[in-house]
């Protein structure tokens, strides 16, 4: 399977090239671009863990392309993102987030059904990948 | 007209009798609206032969105070604060026969926080007054002060995105079709197959509720399967919008309470519960963390004639102060009424933090919205991906576009439908933010995404001359005119 959150998923994976120039657009809007890397793809796993802080003075694609680089020779088993963060007000949140690394293998999830209350069904969405501890869960 | 005050004043405006309304203080010219007055724009038809001045006066006693004939018992009132004061009458351009008529209405007049109280006396009994051929509400401007009675969007744009980790792009969805009739257990399968091809939402039509081909309860269970199902394929947060819409407010909350147990991230109710059970269900969705969709069944009854109603600008504005966080405002390209220019007006109400007065959009007043949340407008309506580049330029990227026909309608099946749309979507966002001319290059890049995607190839090839070019009834009554370059 293809985990298909964030803007992009649907598209063929994104050249080098492709992802300069959303971030070129994330910089012209004057957002702070920042990477997360993750290997718990799980669809509420808001907090994926930060690779460094948000580059809010970093003005500077090709800087944000090294930092990218950077991330994927370390953590390039897993989920990593791009997102672009404005902090203006009335907004002050996301504004765009893209998947720009994803494992070889993506096993996808489990959902277990646990019957409750006559017809009634709990439901849990768990990733396979997570059985294994964090860090082994992909492989390296 | 006449733009001196001729209000009478004094023991002599209390004389029994009738007397005109523009003498009985609701014709005030000299007046300056206070920053905290709720004000009103109607567009006036009086009869033949009826001052217009004297109709307006009417409008702003009718719909404030005034009776038929003077009364005493308005003297143990500070009657003056109280009269809707009408301020400004101008001609409506290129429409003889119509006035706007600009009526200030003092906050004391109104129950903080409560859209019955506000409609009761603006859209009341005004709207029956025989001296007039026809009234139309177009605009208000209601004031800081009374904004901030209200709770506004239950979750609001920005936090419905950050629940549903979904950013960057417009959200996709499409209706169950057909819209009645489906057993349980085959409207989920829709769900199903449309949320796992690639769409965010799907959802009840307006007259889904519970009847006898599907109960609600089962709506319910066989929707959240295919959600949850479609979930994990997905590894993405989906929702349906389960309609609690029924006969009474004890029926509507067991629904939600349901939908609610169940996990759904949304729920759904239509216009025509009306507004107390709007705000009523607004109140539960920020209480319960649930994302409260609106239907806007039955508001072209009222907002579509020029002449007369309320027009749907007004009707936003109440629906950003009542709490929903989805409603229904147009397409431009699809298969319902709107023209471009009024329907920007419209997502501008939902959506900005201050809407500045742009006569061109039918916007009349500067609103402030005072920080209370966003509301994310949606598109629904014979729209189809071949439109993909139309609709992000007309619509922007905070909106829903709902494909029903053109997701489930498509020969390849359900789930190719969704695809290709989310693709579509998916490219046009890219080429847009890779700075590209996308309006004007739009089929191009469409062209090339299909190339690497046989449903959206499909998609296209099906539905490549469907558009609905029909005039506007109601488009907005002031032209930008070309000011010379200084």
């Amino acid at each position: 399977m293809r985990v298909t959150q964030g803007c992009f998923s649907f598209l063929p994976d994104l050249t080098d090239e492709q992802i300069t120039a959303q971030v070129q657009f994330c910089l012209d809007k004057g957002w702070a671009v920042n990477i997360e890397f993750t290997d718990d793809p799980h669809p509420r796993n808001t907090y994926w863990e930060m690779w460094g802080l948000p580059m809010f003075d970093l003005r500077d694609a090709a800087g944000i392309m090294k930092e990218l680089a950077d991330c994927r020779r370390v953590y390039g088993d897993r989920y990593i993102r791009l997102s672009g963060f404005d902090s203006s007000h009335g907004w002050e949140s996301v504004r765009i987030s893209f998947i720009v690394n994803r494992p070889k293998e993506e096993p996808g999830f489990r959902l277990e059904r646990q019957e409750v209350d006559g017809r009634s069904m709990r439901y849990t969405t768990k990733a396979y990948a997570v059985d294994r501890p964090e860090g082994e869960r992909y492989g390296a | 007209m006449n733009m001196q005050s001729i209000t009478v004043r004094g023991k002599d405006r209390y004389k029994s009798g009738v007397m005109e309304y523009k003498r009985m203080g609701y014709w005030e010219p000299n007046y300056e609206p206070k920053d905290t007055d709720v004000i009103a724009l109607f567009r006036v038809t009086p009869q033949d032969g009826v001052d217009p001045t004297e109709a307006c006066a009417a409008v702003a006693g009718e719909s404030s105070t005034a009776t038929w004939t003077v009364v005493w018992t308005d003297r143990l009132t500070a009657a003056e604060k109280y009269r809707a004061k009408c301020y400004r009458v101008d001609p409506v351009p290129g429409s003889p026969g119509s006035y706007f008529a600009y009526i200030a209405y003092d906050l004391d007049l109104f129950e903080p926080g409560s859209i019955a109280n506000l409609t009761a006396s603006i859209i009341g009994n005004v709207f029956g007054f025989k001296p007039l051929k026809a009234l139309r509400l177009e605009d208000m401007r209601l004031p800081v002060a009374y904004v901030k009675t209200f709770q506004g969007p239950a979750t609001g744009i920005v936090v419905e995105r950050e629940r549903l980790d979904k950013f960057g792009r417009p959200l996709l969805g499409a209706t169950v079709k057909p819209k009645l009739g489906l057993s349980g257990r085959n409207y989920g399968r829709v769900v199903y197959e449309a949320l796992k091809g690639g769409l965010d939402f799907c959802k009840d039509d307006e007259n889904i509720n519970s009847q006898p081909f599907m109960h609600w309860r089962d709506r319910f269970l066989y929707c959240m399967e295919g959600v949850n199902r479609a979930q994990a394929a997905t590894g993405e947060v989906k929702g349906t919008y389960l309609n609690v819409t029924a006969a009474t407010m004890e029926d509507m909350y067991e629904r939600a309470e349901f939908a609610k147990q169940l996990g759904s991230v949304i729920i759904m109710i239509d216009l025509v519960i009306g507004y107390t059970a709007i705000q009523s269900m607004a109140k539960w969705a920020r209480r319960n963390d649930m994302i409260l969709h609106l239907h806007r069944a039955g508001h072209s009854t009222y907002t579509r004639q020029r002449l007369h109603g309320v027009s749907f600008r007004v009707i936003a504005k109440w629906m950003r102060l009542a709490g929903v966080d989805h409603i229904h405002a147009g397409t431009v390209v699809g298969k319902l009424e709107g023209d471009p220019a009024t329907t920007r007006g419209y997502y501008d109400i939902c959506r900005e933090e201050f809407n500045p007065m742009t006569l061109e959009h039918g916007v009349f007043f500067d609103q402030q919205w005072a920080s209370l949340n966003k509301l994310m407008p949606v598109a629904s309506g014979g729209i189809h991906a071949g439109q993909m580049h139309q609709l992000l330029d007309h619509l922007g990227e905070d909106v829903v576009l709902q494909f029903g026909g053109g997701t489930i309608g498509h020969p390849k099946g359900i789930q190719a439908g969704a695809t290709a749309n989310r693709v579509a979507l998916e490219a046009m966002i890219l080429a847009r933010n890779e700075g590209r001319d996308y309006v004007h290059e739009g089929p191009e890049i469409l062209a090339k995404a299909a190339q690497t995607c046989t449903p959206l190839r499909d998609a296209l090839e099906v539905w490549k001359d469907v558009t609905f070019n029909y005039e506007s009834t109601d488009s907005p009554d002031f032209a930008p005119t070309a000011t010379p370059a200084m």
